[in-house]
């Protein structure tokens, strides 16, 4: 479930940025404008119409419906993420690849993405803690086998009979919480380089 | 074949017209130079020929086929950049060879493209490193081999020396210069140098305004600058434009310029046409003279005037002598310790290279 929110939502947010970044259209600020404003949409606001929207597209209450939702609501993070990444790349670099006879995809796959591997690292963490620690939206659009794993750490942790195990809850806990680590771990060394790339030159 | 003709080009932002009707024609094998200072509409008119910037009106055409609505890959460029623009991720042998990979050339023409360009340029030893570890001669030289490997009808270079030291700057222009002469390719290059410029181009578009003030020859330019603003732009330091009246004198004309606390000064033999001199006898004119056209003594059968020389320059091979003429200061190059500060100086013209402009309108006149 995490995996795919975590690459649709990074694929979509690269690709937004440089279209606002190196292919500027008529209102592009504007778009990107409401694109901010979903960063600070709560998550409480869009349940009931999201609720709607996946009972509409018959996806209620399964994965693919989840990982919609968070694809959707990753968008915003990720576009901004890209977006000020490649406005420092100058635009020349494009205009020489467009010269050079490369077309959009072309341009982006070749020329864009292998520079930003700083900040696909960036927006991949962020995405991947976004999604995989989830509560609200996991316990909303999910039911029975298919809820993620924080809702079920919560069944674990609140619905006991008799004595409370709390080595269960414990034990659970960290499972839940070892994805993450390993993630940290793993690719943190980029997390700050990522985070700071566009703050200073070189 | 790879002429280039710019039929009355035009380029506005909204209501901001950045290009007003600009027409060039250049045959092949010509160095254009787009000379101008910065606001003057000489790169926007560039990434038109390029393809980066639509045309709002009038024509181009690259070898006669008008490309108005082809995209910069239909248009047989190659263009060198300012920045470079150097693809920061690849190798210099993957950065020369991206253009030929999207045009699917193969594997063994690539190889030996490459290799050529990088013997041309001396670029050889550095194709497997990355630009952030070049220098920027050698950035300039790897953009260029970009360039080159195309075999394109057009090269555009987009003040490619700018971001050079003045060391670099000067052997990158022979080595451009150089280039041009063993390709033979047809180049616009665009700059604010005039030295660049003359150094360059086998013909000079000067540019101010989003109008081309005068497109010609560069020696032509420098001796007959079409207007005040050409002649004060080309040359370092700039020609001295002298306010005077002018007298008729049979078939010559005479400039009467001011001097400071002494009586003015007549400069005869000036050539002028009769037209011209019917229409201005008497009237106010612009005197133009380059500062390596005053010589040091009053030399007989040559204009002569006596002044007092304000401040002295010495640059090494000559020295830059300041002092004032009809009101306004005036430069002349002499050779070495000719002249001191405070001193009057007696100085001789060669009124051959003389020009005159309108006063008002600013324009040569013949």
């Amino acid at each position: 479930m995490v995996i795919p929110a975590v690459v649709l939502s990074t694929g979509v947010g690269a690709i937004n940025g440089y279209i606002l970044t190196k292919w500027r259209f008529a209102g592009s600020n504007f778009v990107f404008g409401m694109l901010l404003f979903g960063c600070f949409l709560p998550f409480q606001a869009v349940i009931l119409p999201m609720a709607q929207l996946l009972g509409a597209l018959r996806l209620s209450g399964t994965i693919p419906g989840l990982v919609l939702v968070h694809t959707v609501y990753g968008i915003s993070f990720t576009t901004l993420f890209f977006r000020n990444y490649f406005i420092t790349i100058p635009d020349e670099l494009t205009k020489a690849a467009q010269i050079d006879g490369a077309g959009f995809f072309r341009i982006f796959f070749s020329v864009m993405l292998p520079t930003a591997l700083p900040i696909i690292v960036v927006s991949c963490i962020w995405q991947f803690t976004q999604i995989w620690n989830d509560f609200l939206f996991g316990v909303s659009f999910t039911a029975g086998q298919s809820s993620p794993i924080t809702v079920a750490l919560n069944n674990i942790v609140n619905v006991t009979m008799g004595r409370k195990q709390y080595n269960v809850d414990m034990a659970a806990a960290m499972i839940a919480a070892i994805p993450t680590l390993i993630v940290y771990v793993v690719a943190g060394r980029y997390f700050v380089r990522g985070l700071t790339a566009g703050a200073v030159k070189g | 074949m790879s002429t280039l003709e710019i039929d009355r080009v035009r380029k506005s932002y909204g209501s901001l017209e950045v290009l007003k009707e600009v027409s060039i024609s250049i045959g092949t094998g010509d160095f254009l130079v787009l000379l101008g200072p910065s606001g003057c509409g000489k790169s926007t008119l560039l990434n038109m020929i390029a393809g980066l910037e639509t045309i709002t009106g009038g024509q181009i055409r690259i070898a006669g086929n008008v490309v108005n609505d082809l995209s910069p890959k239909d248009r047989d460029i190659a263009m060198v950049f300012q920045s470079y623009a150097l693809y920061p991720t690849m190798t210099v042998r993957q950065n020369i060879e991206f253009g030929m990979k999207i045009r699917r050339t193969s594997t063994a023409d690539r190889e030996r493209a490459v290799k050529a360009a990088a013997d041309m340029l001396q670029i050889t030893h550095l194709l497997e490193r990355k630009p952030s570890q070049l220098s920027g001669g050698q950035r300039q030289r790897v953009a260029m081999g970009r360039a080159i490997v195309r075999q394109p009808k057009l090269f555009l270079f987009d003040e490619p020396l700018s971001n050079l030291d003045a060391k670099l700057r000067v052997d990158m222009r022979t080595e451009i210069k150089r280039l041009h002469a063993r390709l033979g390719t047809t180049i616009v290059y665009v700059t604010h140098d005039q030295i660049e410029a003359m150094t360059l181009a086998t013909r000079v578009a000067v540019m101010k305004d989003g109008v081309v003030q005068h497109l010609d020859e560069p020696q032509a330019v420098y001796d007959r600058p079409a207007n005040v603003y050409v002649a004060r732009f080309v040359g370092a330091p700039a020609m001295n434009i002298i306010p005077g009246t002018l007298q008729v004198e049979g078939t010559t004309a005479v400039a009467v310029v001011d001097v400071m606390n002494r009586s003015p000064a007549r400069i005869p033999g000036i050539s002028i046409s009769a037209e011209a001199a019917r229409k201005y006898a008497g009237k106010k004119i612009l005197v133009g003279i380059r500062p390596e056209n005053f010589s040091i003594g009053n030399d007989a059968g040559r204009a002569s005037l006596t002044v007092d020389v304000d401040v002295v320059e010495p640059t090494g091979p000559d020295t830059l002598v300041v002092f004032q003429l009809g009101g306004v200061e005036v430069t002349a190059r002499l050779p070495p310790k000719q002249a001191s500060a405070g001193t009057p100086a007696a100085l001789s013209i060669d009124t051959s290279k003389i020009v005159l402009f309108d006063a008002d309108t600013e324009a040569r006149i013949d």
